[in-house]
């Protein structure tokens, strides 16, 4: 399987009140093509700053993202053609419908108008979307429903590569197995490569093909779930995913985010 | 560019004026409102106009007053639309949590800035129109000396200067989230008090003069007064039109190498998401 994701080295440091923190010291991942891969950490540990570098709205300081051989800043509109995202906030135009922000989006990749609403007509069915309801604007859509139409907005342009940003933070049980199922449906049916971050660990291990774990912006831990696991065997009765967070970061996910939000 | 590069850059143009014209469909209550508030400045500025005669105690061409100041008026109202919708485009993005999908999406950035400013000329030349219509309802507007053909032609050079500084404004609230809108508002004042829009800049103070030259709201209010009122022709307004020429030739183009330049610095400083 060829790359779809090679990053080298990644530093990035942001100034806050005169204050310098260190978001990434140095990440390098590969990410083979079709796999899902989890980039697995608390909040604040630098996974959207990763996933902002990939989406070409931020530039390192040192270090190189390139997707499917296109660097993601020298040539970043290569790039840009070939991924799309999924993001914790759906991120809409809350006045407009969904048929209009899927519209203006699908503008943007240079969809034609005709191709477009077929495109979203069959997703929206596909991702249990009521078809009736995308006239509507986005701000009468519940949480999970604007989720699934972000879904919608980010297959509309075929990526080759899908940013899944936290996608399930903050919905309902129901919304959320909605979404999880939504991506192992396309994992199962389509060749799209995703990079998933999450801090959810059994969303991670479900779902991902291939995990890192990035703890105060280093990755501290690699592989595949059922590895990762079977590391712990001897020290740890049946281990979970929470185990194998709690062994290579020394901490639970709940004592890191307080850690990552006090560093911050 | 190949022929498929520019099917998408058009469509993506499209994409932009479309979804402003979604966005007017829906707030249109606030598009009432602005539309009023506008009306009734426009409304005020031109029986100010017609009250200079009373204050005055002397004959005056009060016509000639009334359409002076409604002139000011709605071509400061067009202006400051184009102005305001392009210098507020990354605002809005922001505010409406967007700012990240429309900036990631493979779209040439002065694609994205001019179709912008596509959608403010035809936004603003119907609002003016508009209020044009309802305005010549207050006022017995003579309109018999005026030159529509060289108006038009002064609205069109004008709108390439506004427009480049709509583009130069925008990269205010691109690299200052937070202060960046209301540093717009600031210099759209500014631009107000130096240009003449209610009198002639040869009341101001001299220093304040020297300033005004350097405005493009200047010119195109001279020469849009000289063309409804005067009747004048655009080679007879030469000393204004050149002026709007070469401003709208130095700030389109600056403008868009300048936001470019300034998109990297936003990349860089990690400015470029949703919130500050």
């Amino acid at each position: 399987m060829a790359d779809a994701l090679l990053a080298n080295n990644i530093v990035k440091a942001f100034k806050k009140s005169r204050k310098e923190i260190k978001a990434l010291k140095g990440i390098s991942l590969r990410i083979k093509e079709g796999e899902i891969f989890g980039l697995l950490g608390p909040n604040g540990s630098g996974k959207s700053t990763f996933i902002r570098i990939a989406s070409t709205l931020l530039i390192p300081d040192r270090g190189s993202i390139s997707i499917f051989g296109y660097d993601s800043v020298s040539n970043s509109a290569s790039v840009q053609r070939m991924i799309n995202r999924v993001s914790v906030e759906a991120s809409f135009f809350r006045k407009l419908s969904a048929v209009e922000n899927l519209c203006f989006s699908a503008g943007l990749y240079g969809i034609p108008r005709r191709e477009a609403l077929k495109k979203i007509n069959g997703l929206a069915e596909r991702f249990g979307l009521d078809l009736k309801r995308l006239k509507d604007p986005l701000e009468d859509f519940s949480r999970g429903m604007q989720q699934k139409v972000a879904i919608v907005r980010a297959f509309m342009t075929e990526p080759k590569m899908l940013l899944l940003d936290e996608p399930t933070t903050g919905l309902d049980p129901r919304a959320k197995r909605d979404v999880q199922s939504l991506i192992s449906d396309v994992k199962n049916t389509m060749n799209t490569t995703m990079l998933l971050t999450t801090h959810d660990m059994d969303e991670a291990e479900k779902l991902c093909d291939y995990v890192a774990i990035i703890h105060l912006g280093r990755i501290v831990a690699s592989g595949r779930p059922s590895e990762l696991k079977k590391q712990l065997l001897g020290k740890v009765d049946n281990p979970s995913f929470e185990d194998v967070f709690l062994e290579f970061t020394g901490m639970s996910i709940e004592e890191a985010e307080y850690q990552e939000v006090e560093s911050a | 560019m190949s022929s498929q590069a520019l099917a998408r850059e058009l469509r993506a143009s499209w994409a932009f004026i479309e979804r402003n014209f979604n966005f007017t469909k829906r707030y249109w209550k606030w598009e009432l409102v602005f539309f009023v508030y506008t009306m009734a400045n426009s409304v005020t500025m031109g029986f100010i106009g017609k009250g200079i005669e009373a204050f005055s105690g002397t004959k005056l061409d009060t016509s000639y007053l009334i359409l002076y100041m409604l002139l000011g008026s709605i071509l400061w109202g067009y202006l400051s639309i184009l102005f305001e919708i392009v210098a507020e485009t990354v605002a809005w993005e922001r505010w409406e949590e967007t700012i990240e999908y429309t900036f990631m999406a493979p779209v040439r950035r002065a694609t994205h800035l001019l179709s912008t400013c596509g959608y403010a000329i035809l936004y603003g030349i119907l609002r003016s129109g508009l209020i044009l219509v309802v305005v010549s309802v207050f006022f017995d507007l003579d309109l018999g000396r005026a030159n529509f053909l060289s108006a038009a032609g002064i609205l069109a050079v004008s709108s390439f200067s506004f427009v480049g500084l709509g583009i130069v404004a925008a990269v205010l609230p691109l690299i200052s989230p937070e202060k960046g809108v209301q540093v717009v508002h600031i210099f759209q004042a500014l631009l107000l008090m130096f240009s003449g829009v209610y009198y002639e800049i040869d009341v101001l103070p001299m220093w304040m003069q020297q300033v005004g030259k350097l405005s493009p709201a200047t010119y195109a209010l001279r020469g849009m007064r000289a063309s409804i009122l005067e009747g004048r022709t655009m080679p007879e307004m030469w000393n204004d039109v050149w002026p709007l020429i070469l401003l709208g030739a130095l700030l389109l183009p600056f403008g868009l190498v300048f936001f470019k330049r300034m998109e990297v610095w936003a990349k860089k400083r990690g400015v470029l998401k949703r919130s500050g």
